[in-house]
C-alpha cells in the first residue's frame, strides 16, 4: 500500500455502496482489463432522464472499490446531464482525496460511468455519447 | 504473518546489544581498553555468524544488510575481473538487490580506454514453479563468465533453488558462484561448504536480529575488489567504522538461531501446512504459488483467482492480519511483481497473490483465525468482482 487511504475511503471500502448487477439495466458500462489490475462494470437504471438506480461490480485495489462506490452514489437521482459533469476529480475529492499514484482509479471510475451513459443514449437515441472514448487503461 | 518482510528482533539479542549502545561504545580501532573491549566483540560475533553457516569468521564481512552484501558481491567480483570477464549470469526471480546492479551495469557499456566490451547479463527463465534449471546456468556459461548469482530461496513464491547443483557446475567451470540467501539464513540448514557457493549475503532482520545490519560470507581466495574504500576495517574489504551494537547483534541471532534452526523448521512448517490445507479446504479457486516441496518452511504464497491483492490486504489489515501482495496495485508500479510474472501468471491471476510467512512467534491459534477471517474477505471481494462468472 504506498500511502495511506483518507478514512472516507477506507470507509466507502469497508462498506461499499450499491454492490451488484441491475436485472434489465438501461445501460452498463465496463471498462478496464485485467493487465492493469483493475475492472469496473457499472449498471444504472433510468426513469425520465434521471437516473434512479446505480450499481456497480470491481475488480481491483482499495481505490478502485471506493472510487466505484462513490460513484455511483453521487449519480443516483441525477439526471444525465448533472451525472455526466461528475468528473474523476470530483469522485477523488467527494472521497476526501487519494495518493497520486492511486488517481488512476478515479478515471476508471469516471469511464465506467460515461461509458453507462453512453450505452443508455445508443440504446435510446441510436447515438452514443459524443465523443466518449474511455482512456486506454492498458498503461 | 509477514515474516519474510522482517521479523521481530529476539528478546535476547536486544539485551545482547544494549550494554553496546551504551556503556561499552568503544571505537573497535582505538588501541585502548574501550577500543580493545569493542574489536573483542566483533570478533566473537563474528565466530558466531560463522559457526551458523559453517565456514572460518575471516570469510565473513559484516555489511548494512542483504542490499549492499549483494551490491557487493556483484560490484565486488566484475569489478576485479574485468576486462577479462565481463559477463554475468542471474535469473529472473531475484531480489531487486541483485536485478537493479545488474541494470546498472549494463547500462556503462563499454569500458571507457577501451579495454574490454561493456559488462553483459543473462537473466535465466525459471520454470512455472520458479526453479532455475542448473543446465541452463551451464549453458550459459562462457569464457568471458565472471559470476552466477542465484538465490537460495525466493522471498516472494518460498521455492528453494538447487544451489548445490549449480555450484558443480560454477566450480567445474571455474565461475564464482553468488547465492542471496537472506530469506534462508537462520530459517533453514545453510552450510556454505555444502553447498559450495563462494559468496552469500545475509540480513539479520529476517532472523530475529536488527535491521541495518548483514554480511557476505567470500570465501577464502575469491578475487573481489573493496566495496567502501576508507579505512582498513574488515580486513580492507568493506571501510567504515564497524556497527558494533549490530555485529553483537547478528551473532547473537545467528547463536540461537543454531539452536533453534531445527525447532523453527519444525513449526513453521507445520503451521505453513495447516495453512496451506485449510486454505485449500475452504476457498474454491486458489492455488499454492512456488514450489510444493522445495519450499521455505515458512512461506506460504497463494493466487487467489478473481481477487486483488491490495483489497485482500487492506481487508486482512483491518482484522488484525498482516500479510503481503505481489500484486501490481500495492506497488504503484502498475504492473504484478516481476517473479509473479516470471513464472507465467496469467495477468488476471497475478494479481490476486497473496503471501503469507510464519515465524517463531505465531500460533496454531493464529493460523485458525486467518482460516476463520480469510475465507469470508475472499467471499465478499468476490461478490463485487466481474471476473467471477467468467
Amino acid at each position: 500500500m504506498p500511502e495511506a487511504y483518507s478514512n472516507k475511503v477506507m470507509e466507502h471500502f469497508k462498506n461499499p455502496r450499491n454492490v451488484g448487477e441491475l436485472e434489465n439495466p438501461d445501460g452498463t458500462g465496463h471498462v478496464g482489463n485485467p493487465v492493469c489490475g483493475d475492472i469496473m462494470e457499472m449498471y444504472i437504471k433510468v426513469k425520465d432522464n434521471v437516473i434512479t438506480d446505480a450499481k456497480f461490480k470491481t475488480f481491483g485495489c482499495g481505490a478502485a472499490i471506493a472510487t466505484s462506490s462513490m460513484a455511483t452514489e453521487l449519480i443516483k437521482g441525477k439526471t444525465i446531464e448533472e451525472a455526466l459533469s461528475v468528473t474523476n476529480k470530483a469522485v477523488a475529492e467527494a472521497l476526501g482525496g487519494l495518493p497520486p499514484v492511486k488517481m488512476h482509479c478515479s478515471v476508471l471510475a469516471e469511464d465506467a460511468l460515461k461509458s453507462a451513459i453512453d450505452d443508455y443514449l445508443k440504446k435510446t437515441t441510436g447515438k452514443g455519447l459524443p465523443g466518449f472514448k474511455p482512456h486506454d487503461h492498458t498503461h | 504473518m509477514d515474516y519474510a518482510a522482517t521479523t521481530p528482533p529476539h528478546p535476547d539479542v536486544v539485551e545482547a546489544m544494549l550494554p553496546y549502545l551504551k556503556e561499552k561504545f568503544g571505537n573497535p580501532s582505538s588501541l585502548h581498553s574501550f577500543g580493545q573491549e569493542a574489536k573483542a566483540a566483533v570478533e566473537e560475533g563474528r565466530k558466531q555468524v560463522a559457526n551458523l553457516i559453517n565456514c572460518q569468521p575471516e570469510e565473513i564481512v559484516f555489511t548494512s544488510g542483504g542490499t549492499e552484501s549483494n551490491n557487493f558481491a556483484i560490484h565486488g567480483v566484475i569489478h576485479k575481473l574485468k576486462p577479462n570477464k565481463n559477463h554475468i549470469i542471474t535469473s529472473k526471480i531475484e531480489h531487486h538487490a541483485i536485478l537493479e546492479p545488474c541494470h546498472f551495469l549494463e547500462k556503462e557499456g563499454p569500458a571507457p580506454d577501451g579495454a574490454g566490451a561493456g559488462f553483459k547479463v543473462t537473466y535465466l527463465d525459471v520454470d512455472e514453479d520458479g526453479l532455475v534449471n542448473p543446465e541452463d546456468v551451464r549453458a550459459a556459461i562462457t569464457d568471458k563468465t565472471a559470476l552466477v548469482s542465484i538465490m537460495h530461496a525466493n522471498n516472494e513464491i518460498g521455492t528453494i533453488e538447487p544451489i548445490k547443483e549449480i555450484a558443480k557446475i560454477t566450480k567445474e567451470k571455474g565461475v564464482y558462484f553468488h547465492t542471496d540467501a537472506v530469506q534462508t539464513v537462520g530459517q533453514i540448514d545453510v552450510d556454505v561448504a555444502d553447498l559450495g557457493v563462494d559468496l552469500l549475503s545475509a540480513s539479520a532482520h529476517k532472523f530475529y536480529g536488527p535491521k541495518g545490519i548483514g554480511f557476505i560470507y567470500i570465501k577464502k581466495g575469491t578475487r573481489m575488489t573493496q566495496f567502501l574504500r576508507g579505512g582498513s576495517q574488515e580486513r580492507n574489504r568493506r571501510a567504515s567504522t564497524e556497527n558494533v551494537p549490530g555485529i553483537v547483534a547478528i551473532g547473537k541471532a545467528a547463536e540461537i538461531a543454531k539452536t533453534e534452526l531445527s525447532e523453527r523448521i519444525k513449526k513453521t512448517t507445520e503451521l505453513r501446512e495447516m495453512l496451506f490445507n485449510g486454505l485449500l479446504e475452504k476457498i474454491p479457486d486458489i492455488r499454492i504459488n512456488g514450489h510444493r516441496t522445495k519450499r521455505l518452511p515458512k512461506n506460504a504464497a497463494i493466487i487467489v483467482k478473481y481477487v486483488e491483492g491490495e483489497s485482500m490486504l487492506l481487508n486482512l489489515d483491518l482484522e488484525g492480519i498482516a500479510a503481503s501482495t505481489g500484486s501490481a496495485c500495492s506497488s504503484g508500479s502498475l504492473e504484478a511483481s516481476h517473479v509473479i510474472r516470471a513464472i507465467g501468471t496469467s495477468p488476471e491471476d497475478s494479481h490476486g497473490s497473496i503471501r503469507f510467512s510464519l515465524g517463531r512467534l505465531n500460533t496454531k491459534e493464529e493460523v485458525k483465525y486467518v482460516l476463520e477471517v480469510f475465507p469470508k474477505i475472499v467471499q465478499k471481494l468476490r461478490a463485487m468482482s466481474p471476473l467471477r462468472r467468467k
